[in-house]
């Protein structure tokens, strides 16, 4: 099968899993018990009241009804209107906030890869030792760190103690790039403006570190397998015959095959960082999409709960298109 | 049936190296875990929802983990927390076990478009961030035990799923079952008796891990305040509540509750780390 043809078919398998997922989601905002309407403005209010909410929000038609509605308003990119002051666009204010996510979950992603890279390479040459039971040990433990004590105690030192890192936020009050990709790192780039650039580098630091370590020791143990996977295979022992050096095997041959199963790896690693990241913004107070869909449950704002969650699904389905198109170049193998 | 005494399960500890300790270590944390949500009554000094002194209060003799922002014993708290958490736990896990494992043995079994389908839909569910679904039910059905169960239960109904029909593809097709088919039994008979009893070791397996991350899922939720409602003690939100007071050096209504977290989801991890090993050891055999 041709590149092109893989990424044709893999499209279309995409459909099915968006449908699932806008239907769980439908599932579980509309069926499920608990009435959206009375859980927003509470049992007291009158049932006149009641009715009209329900009838504003089509909660009224029959259930096949409102799931045709659902689905058609969605394929015409219809989020909705916020339920609650000045009702705003759901999918502007999701893209407000959006922005804001995305770099955190970029700058995790890279903090776990290298540390991930590290750990599980030092794993793998020493199989069997001390150090590689020690990097075990390492990936079991980060693991189980809870993101919002492990970036209280990086606030802490880094914050309070060193008084070296800001606590919170994305970038100091005043310096805010203009808004071209509402990444701030890119903006900052693309206004040439320095003062920006260090002020988001240094408020993306802390959280970056946070949700990169707790996800790197997924890596660490993929690393390691791979590569001794690798290490193991004959032309390994070729290159050993033929006199490289091992700094030249492992960099040059061993690694750059090790990384291929990585590659599958990341699109689950994706939905990983995405649920850390609710947890990482909220400890750094963090303007993104975590931090807004919380803040919106706690006013009952249903119309945009039910659109952060339907946005973080076509998002993952997205990153999971995208990372099987890459590996499939990658590795025309997995093609056929 | 051998039985399965205590020097045999140290053998096989000793011979496992570092996953037995490992192992061992995972289950010391848990068991100690147990016996606090079990006696709390007797290990807790205070009522852990009465205000029993002045608001954050050093640790000292009379407070040994000091008093949380409104006066309340940490110790106490923490104490009864862990059986929210536990409680918790249990119910969900239970909850995705009873779904997720028979519709694996099923589709697993009959394969077909009922497995594709199966297969497809599980494997959505599984590529969704698992604390973000879980956000979205508990948000849905409001706090209390046993909708934070509920919530934890949806997220990992794949996670058995995957792993119970993954191993009844590769059960399916061994001898020992086309022998039992060409000797008659029934398909009934086949995935009760051969393929269900195969299937368990690694349940155990999956289930520790599992739970370590549920844990974290559940600490999670209660961090943000989806879990059970206020003034029940439950970890998460105890260590919530005492944020605001940790960056000015109060330390203790946060840590406590925060390692207590992080070693309960560190032992269940171990315990399947080891448990991985040491029965993956036990089949080689």
């Amino acid at each position: 099968m041709s590149l092109r043809a893989y990424v044709i078919t893999r499209i279309f398998l995409t459909i099915p899993m968006i449908l699932i997922l806008l239907t769980l989601v439908f599932l579980v905002m509309r069926v499920l018990p608990g009435n959206p309407v009375i859980a927003m403005v509470g049992m007291k209010a009158s049932p006149k009241y009641i009715k009209q909410l329900e009838h504003q929000l089509g909660l009224d038609k029959p259930l096949w009804l409102q799931y045709v509605d659902y689905l058609v308003d969605l394929m015409r990119g219809d989020f909705g209107r916020s339920m609650i002051w000045g009702k705003r666009i759901v999918i502007q204010e999701i893209m407000d906030h959006f922005p804001a996510t995305l770099e955190l979950t970029i700058g995790g992603f890279l903090v776990s890869v290298l540390l991930g890279l590290l750990t599980g390479m030092i794993a793998g040459i020493r199989s069997g030792g001390k150090l590689d039971a020690s990097m075990r040990i390492y990936s079991i433990v980060v693991y189980s760190l809870f993101i919002p004590l492990l970036g209280m105690m990086l606030q802490l030192v880094f914050g309070v103690w060193l008084r070296a890192l800001p606590v919170g936020g994305r970038i100091d009050p005043g310096l805010e790039p203009p808004t071209v990709t509402g990444l701030y790192i890119v903006d900052s780039i693309l206004a040439m403006r320095l003062d920006s650039l260090l002020s988001a580098l240094a408020h993306l630091a802390l959280p970056s570190f946070t949700l990169g370590l707790v996800l790197s020791g997924i890596y660490t143990r993929l690393v390691r397998s791979s590569l001794m996977e690798v290490l193991g295979q004959d032309f390994i022992r070729a290159c050993r015959a033929r006199g490289l050096s091992g700094r030249i095997i492992l960099f040059r041959h061993a690694l750059k095959n090790a990384l291929i199963p990585i590659l599958t790896m990341m699109g689950l690693q994706f939905a990983l960082l995405l649920a850390g990241a609710v947890l990482t913004e909220t400890t750094f107070s963090w303007p993104g999409m975590g931090t807004f869909l919380v803040e919106r449950i706690t006013y009952r704002d249903f119309t945009t709960i039910q659109g952060s969650i339907v946005f973080y699904a076509l998002f993952v389905a997205l990153i999971s298109l995208v990372v099987d198109i890459v590996y499939a170049y990658v590795d025309p193998r997995i093609r056929y | 049936m051998r039985t399965f005494g205590f020097s045999r399960f140290s053998c096989m500890v000793k011979d496992a190296g570092l996953d037995g300790y490992m192992m061992v270590f995972g289950l010391i944390i848990i068991l100690i875990t147990l016996i606090m949500a079990a006696f709390a009554e007797f290990i807790a000094p205070y009522n852990p929802v009465k205000i029993v002194g002045m608001p954050v209060v050093p640790p000292s003799p009379k407070f040994p983990w000091g008093t949380d922002t409104i006066g309340r014993d940490v110790f106490s708290r923490v104490v009864y927390g862990s059986r929210t958490i536990l409680i918790v736990i249990l119910m969900s896990t239970a909850l995705s076990m009873s779904i997720g494992i028979p519709l694996g043995l099923i589709s697993g079994y009959i394969g077909g478009k009922l497995d594709r389908t199966f297969s497809l839909i599980m494997d959505s569910i599984y590529a969704f961030p698992g604390l973000i679904l879980a956000i979205a039910v508990a948000a849905m059905l409001g706090p209390g035990i046993y909708n934070t169960s509920i919530s934890l239960a949806v997220v990992y109904i794949p996670t058995y799923f995957r792993m119970v029909r993954g191993q009844v593809l590769s059960l399916r097709e061994q001898l020992f079952v086309e022998a039992a088919r060409a000797l008659g039994a029934t398909d009934w008979r086949i995935l009760r008796r051969y393929i269900f009893p195969s299937v368990f070791f690694i349940i155990a397996v999956v289930f520790s891990l599992n739970v370590a991350d549920a844990i974290l899922t559940e600490a999670g939720l209660s961090f943000l305040g989806l879990s059970v409602p206020s003034p029940t003690p439950d970890w998460g939100f105890d260590l919530k509540n005492g944020q605001r007071y940790f960056l000015s050096g109060k330390w203790w209504p946060v840590m406590f509750p925060g390692i207590m977290i992080i070693l309960l989801a560190l032992g269940f991890g171990l315990l399947g780390e080891g448990l991985n090993k040491v029965l993956g050891q036990k089949e080689v055999r």
